[in-house]
């Protein structure tokens, strides 16, 4: 039988028919799921361009000064971020200051010192109160953790830390268990399990062989985490805590219950305050006009904020775990 | 000083701080958890204390009053979140699949990528702020529909990623086999490399689920609240966090105890969807 029947010329053309539908399905089919995906990178531009044109009313009126400005006048329209920049940096700084160094005793107990079995549900149990909805930290610091606060914590702070020179007069004042202290105690906790979780993840990307080398010329476990472990991760730890600090700089529900919501400053860290996310969740609902735009204003800040934090700890992360190769 | 002596002086010293960090460490592990189980056991006794019957059939009381339930904020929850899942899931697993199947080839996957990473840890009430200019302020009515977008907007990121990752998990030889017998890519994305990692995309949907059910910032202008039983996704809706929210910070002691009633509610729902999502996790790893 030649090559060239007629048969075989049919099947050719068939099979060449049955390629080219395929080749326009599959055409079809990267253009869709790409569409898709195209839809993600539309919201944030979206979410971007909305809360800009928004807010541009207040950013025409104030300039770039609407940092740095104090006031917070809903009467006289007269506004600045200040007080809620302030707020949510310190409330967050002292979230991490408090949640950093548990976080890393956590992370080391699980990969190095924690039991075998009990590692899988030590493990299992912080990550799943990582997913404990944010509102539930913000009720036990309002109901528990504030009225204890103030009856404990804040004297001890105010005989000890408060007597002393320079940071005095950050514990003065009066103490009645909320405040910008409070929110940042109440963070710590709620970011506690994130930064745990990550650092337990990039501390067992440790190569077995580093640690054991280590070990083996008789390094204490203290030193094979701290010289070995720790500088093998840095960067991925880096990344732990910038996610969370992304996560307690954008939080609402576990700071607007305890921060006090005060639209003042003040040099104690006891004294109510407001964070941008507690302002927006307390004003966005009554605004209207110009005060609306303000708090647009705050909101895009906001997202610019924790987008670049965020975008760093991702950057950091992501080469911990390019180095896993090597 | 002998060489000796120095040596077992560094070696104690050594030893100090190695049983110093050690203790450290277990402590902070026991106060981790002693926090984060005392929260438990707080939201516990004071959640079992409002669980009632009337919690189920009643709506939520005028303020003052005794009784009532959490009814309508319940239905409010369920049929939001529910509408948010049912507009995520097709975007988050196209997507997903996308990132997969051609993510290695095209700096536009790369970026969607980095964008879907940042936008699952983005202030959800930034979202909710966003919702509220393009949907709420143009309709100028708080609706349960707005509700739903803010929470996909928070659920699509987490279905891409997890969607992607547990394709990725497919063994190569898989698709491979199917390529060799001829199969087109878009039957090998969907017919096999999708069916294959099924459930590992469904454990991403529970995950998503149990992510937007407990979030409160982005209803707070979306949904909004309403006192009264209403199933009028065009209209504010009864939710539970808002709900929550709201009472919580209320003066009424009953306000109160619904609350805790409530809290108690989102918080056995999230834990066990995500258990749920671990134990379909796990299945799939084992086979």
């Amino acid at each position: 039988m030649s090559l060239d029947s007629p048969a075989d010329a049919r099947s050719d053309a068939r099979v060449a028919a049955v390629a080219s539908k395929q080749r326009w399905q599959d055409f079809l089919f990267h253009k869709v799921t790409m569409l898709f995906s195209l839809l993600v990178l539309a919201a944030l531009m979206g979410i971007i361009v909305s809360l800009l044109i928004n807010a541009w009313p207040a950013f025409q009126k104030f300039g770039l000064n609407f940092v740095w400005r104090v006031e917070w006048d809903i009467v006289n329209e007269e506004f600045g971020a200040a007080i809620a920049i302030v707020g949510t940096l310190l409330s967050a700084c002292i979230a991490l200051l408090l949640a950093v160094p548990l976080a890393f005793g956590i992370a080391l107990f699980l990969t190095e010192t924690c039991p075998v079995w009990l590692r899988r549900p030590l493990g299992t149990a912080i990550e799943l109160l990582a997913a404990v909805p944010s509102i539930i930290y913000g009720m036990f610091g309002l109901f528990i953790f504030a009225p204890l606060f103030a009856e404990y914590g804040q004297p001890a702070l105010q005989s000890t830390l408060g007597q002393m020179p320079l940071i005095g007069p950050l514990f003065g004042g009066a103490m009645n268990g909320i405040g910008i202290l409070a929110a940042g105690i109440v963070l710590a906790f709620m970011v506690l399990p994130f930064i745990a979780a990550v650092m337990r993840d990039v501390f067992e990307i440790v190569p077995p062989i580093l640690r054991e080398s280590a070990y083996g010329l008789g390094c204490t476990t203290w030193e094979v985490v701290r010289r070995v472990v720790l500088p093998y991760t840095q960067k991925g730890v880096i990344g732990g805590i910038m996610l969370g600090l992304g996560r307690a700089l954008g939080e609402t529900m576990a700071v607007t219950f305890v921060i006090g919501n005060s639209q003042r400053l003040s040099a104690s860290l006891f004294s109510p305050g407001s964070s941008i996310a507690s302002t927006l969740a307390n004003e966005f609902g009554e605004a209207a006009d110009f005060h609306l735009s303000t708090l647009y204003a705050l909101g895009f800040m906001l997202f610019v904020i924790t987008f670049v934090v965020l975008a760093l700890a991702k950057l950091m992360i992501s080469r911990a775990e390019k180095a896993k190769g090597f | 000083m002998t060489a000796h002596a120095f040596n077992q002086d560094l070696y104690r010293r050594r030893k100090a701080t190695n049983a110093i960090g050690l203790t450290l460490s277990m402590l902070a592990m026991v106060l981790g958890l002693t926090v984060l189980l005392w929260i438990l056991f707080v939201l516990f006794s004071n959640g079992i204390a409002a669980l009632d019957w009337n919690l189920f059939t009643q709506s939520t009381p005028a303020p003052g009053t005794e009784g009532g339930g959490l009814l309508n904020a319940i239905v409010g929850s369920l049929l939001i979140v529910g509408f948010a899942v049912l507009v995520s899931t097709p975007i988050g697993i196209f997507a997903g699949v996308y990132l997969a199947e051609y993510g290695d080839e095209s700096k536009t996957a790369a970026v969607t990528r980095f964008v879907t990473d940042i936008m699952l840890s983005a202030p959800s009430i930034v979202l909710g702020l966003f919702v509220y200019a393009i949907l709420v302020a143009q309709v100028k009515h708080f609706s349960g529909w707005a509700g739903s977008l803010a929470l996909a907007l928070i659920a699509v990121p987490v279905v891409v990623r997890t969607t992607e990752n547990m394709l990725r998990l497919v063994p190569g030889g898989l698709r491979e086999a199917a390529f060799s017998l001829g199969a087109p890519r878009w039957k090998v994305a969907t017919f096999v490399t999708l069916r294959a990692a099924r459930s590992g995309v469904v454990t991403g949907l529970l995950l998503a689920v149990a992510r937007i059910s407990g979030e409160t910032a982005p209803l707070l202008f979306t949904a909004l609240n309403n006192q009264f039983f209403s199933a009028d996704m065009n209209k504010p809706m009864a939710n539970l966090p808002v709900v929550i929210f709201q009472f919580a910070m209320s003066p009424y002691d009953n306000w109160i105890r619904l609350a805790w009633g409530g809290a108690l509610l989102i918080t056995l729902a999230v834990l066990v969807l995500n258990i749920i999502a671990r134990v379909f996790f796990r299945d799939r790893v084992k086979a």
